[in-house]
């Protein structure tokens, strides 16, 4: 038995704490489990009432997901010969062929390098002006900063059709730099505050001290400064991401084909013949992965970012 | 090593004037305390000639080289700073290399080892250098920025309050430690304080800031001894100099406003009685508060002396101080 303490949770007040939170994550994980699960359904069971929560796995969805397939008679199938591949074979006993592979390879890359692309230069512009802001004197700083924060005021959205306008003029429009731009000027206010406010934690001393060791501003930013803010940028990197990542709106206005992002895609994988629940099912849960991983790579940074500001003093 | 000379530096911050026409030149191989309470201009002096802050007027000079333009790394100082001055990322024996790696320095790696373990040897942290800097004492950290300064082979040492967060004990060894190894280095060395007893024991000059203006600067005892005015002559010694009228025990020169007497400028057993308040005994000095007509005053006796409060002393002003209304010394 560990000694007695104030300010630890007796043993029922952390069952019944334990108790909630497994509740929730229950409740908040349900329908991740249902996409997932739904991915490896096929198209029956998928919509099966009740639903069944025991199934045939079967890779049809994703199959689905990654290939293009036109439907072809019964002899013109037999003069094909035997299917080479396990796809060929899902695809071939509902009476269709693969013509080729889909789109979703190519949105889901687009959507890699416009989400990593704005989350890049937003951590790269937001830490330069967030360090500027937070060291140098800056004329009207306070308003400036005000400034910044008032551009996230309203929904981005509500200018959607003058940015329609103005990308159709300068050809951005369903461009890769045009949407990396959007989102980097919409995501730029929330890093540089957040930035802002990481290092406006970290003691000027250091940089001082840096200074006189021998060292220029640039490298005692990028020796010191940096290194300690890494935390709160970790952090922000991880907001801007989780935005530029999920955005659906502008991207169902401003792109269409080249850099049409996965979010506007995965509702048109729905099909023509019937409704393909399990491949649109296999799109989000493998559209889910990369912010995941990049979550859980910097899920040690996220969680003291979380509380910054609460612990260091 | 080098002579650092201060001309006219003056430095105001908005409507606040940290510094006011200061001018100072500090010898080669002098250790100079600057003395003086907060907001004094102590720290911004150091600022001054470590190139983090730049002067509104006037000049600074490392070894007769006019410091304009000249960043803190071109200066060739070492500064250890009160707080915040260990890099909390890295390791001690990183933060010790820091300085000796820089672009300006570029110290080969076996050199940066051996450099690092003398100055961990001398400093008693060898123990700890693969400790991360946040995992340290509080004591063992300052020792640490003084060993980042030591590493290095500056022009001068920038000391600013670098005992003041340590316990008693750990300050005066490191107060002995450091006068050591300034006498054995021959470094010049500017360090700021406000605790006299740093200022008597280690200095070689003091200067003495009021309000951003440097109103006395020479060797300790010559302060001590010898002070320009009130607020000098209150800097240095313990008990604190006794101020009253300058009537109070007779005869005063023309425009003489009030008395200084420190402790061994009361003579006791002659003159005029006063009266015991209070014996503190300290063990080694045991100081009586007396009260004469009406004023108090703090001196020192006898370790042993059997007075009590309520006692009566004669006591008679010996070679006294006398300052006139502006609190400036009359000779």
């Amino acid at each position: 038995m560990s000694s007695f303490s104030v300010t630890e949770p007796s043993a029922r007040q952390k069952y019944f704490a334990g108790t909630l939170v497994s509740l929730y994550a229950i409740i908040t994980l349900l329908p991740l489990l249902w996409i997932i699960a739904t991915g490896f359904k096929s198209p029956s069971d998928a919509i099966a009432y009740p639903p069944e929560v025991f199934f045939e796995p079967t890779l049809e969805g994703y199959v689905n997901l990654f290939t293009t397939q036109t439907r072809v008679t019964a002899e013109a199938a037999a003069e094909l010969g035997e299917p080479q591949t396990w796809y060929e074979q899902i695809v071939r006993d509902n009476d269709m062929i693969i013509v080729g592979p889909s789109r979703y390879g190519e949105r889901f890359f687009n959507s890699v390098i416009i989400g990593f692309g704005s989350t890049f230069l937003c951590i790269v512009l937001g830490t330069a002006a967030a360090y500027a802001f937070s060291r140098f004197r800056v004329p009207l700083k306070d308003d400036l900063m005000f400034f910044i924060l008032s551009t996230r005021m309203m929904p981005p959205i509500a200018v959607a059709i003058p940015i329609f306008l103005m990308f159709r003029q300068l050809g951005l429009n369903d461009t890769h730099a045009g949407m990396i731009l959007l989102y980097t000027a919409v995501n730029l206010s929330l890093s540089v505050w957040l930035i802002h406010g990481f290092i406006d934690e970290i003691p000027i001393e250091y940089e001082e001290a840096a200074l006189i060791d021998g060292y220029t501003r640039f490298q005692a930013f990028y020796k010191i400064v940096l290194p300690q803010a890494a935390t709160g940028i970790a952090s922000t990197a991880i907001f801007c991401l989780i935005f530029a990542w999920n955005e659906y709106a502008f991207a169902v206005l401003l792109t269409s084909g080249t850099a049409q992002t996965a979010p506007p895609f995965i509702p048109t994988i729905i099909g023509v013949g019937g409704q393909d629940w399990p491949a649109v099912a296999a799109g989000a849960t493998i559209f889910l992965v990369p912010v995941m991983v990049f979550t859980i790579l910097l899920r040690k940074h996220l969680l003291r970012g979380i509380t910054f500001g609460a612990v260091r003093k | 090593m080098a002579e650092v000379e201060l001309r006219n530096v003056t430095r105001a911050f908005g409507e606040d004037v940290a510094l006011d026409q200061v001018s100072m030149t500090v010898p080669d191989g002098a250790f100079v305390v600057l003395l003086g309470p907060t907001g004094a201009g102590k720290t911004t002096t150091l600022r001054m000639v470590s190139g983090l802050d730049l002067p509104d007027q006037g000049e600074v000079f490392i070894g007769g080289r006019p410091m304009v333009g000249l960043t803190p790394a071109q200066r060739n100082v070492a500064m250890v700073f009160q707080q915040y001055s260990l890099y909390p990322h890295m390791t001690v024996r990183e933060n010790l290399a820091f300085p000796l790696k820089s672009p300006l320095l570029r110290t080969p790696p076996d050199i940066v080892n051996a450099k690092v373990m003398e100055v961990a040897e001398t400093l008693q942290i060898a123990h700890k250098l693969d400790n991360k800097a946040t995992a340290l004492s509080g004591g063992e950290m300052q020792r640490v920025s003084i060993g980042r300064a030591l590493v290095r082979n500056p022009e001068v040492f920038l000391m600013d309050e670098p005992l003041s967060s340590l316990d008693a004990k750990l300050r005066a060894e490191l107060r002995i430690e450091l006068k050591s190894i300034q006498a054995d280095s021959g470094a010049t060395l500017l360090y700021v304080t406000h605790d006299q007893i740093e200022a008597m024991t280690m200095a070689t000059h003091v200067g003495v800031l009021d309000d951003g203006k440097l109103i006395q600067f020479g060797p300790p005892r010559e302060i001590y001894e010898n002070p320009v005015s009130i607020y000098a002559a209150s800097r240095l010694g313990q008990p604190k100099i006794n101020v009253l009228p300058a009537d109070l025990f007779g005869h005063a020169p023309d425009r003489a406003v009030n008395i200084g007497l420190r402790p061994e400028q009361i003579r006791q057993g002659e003159g005029a009685d006063s009266m015991v308040t209070r014996v503190e005994h300290l063990g080694d000095q045991t100081r009586l508060h007396l009260s004469f007509s009406n004023h108090d005053l703090v001196t020192v006796t006898d370790a042993h002396t059997t007075l009590k409060s309520g006692d009566i002393v004669k006591i008679r002003p010996e070679n006294p101080f006398f300052f006139d209304a502006s609190g400036a010394r009359i000779h």
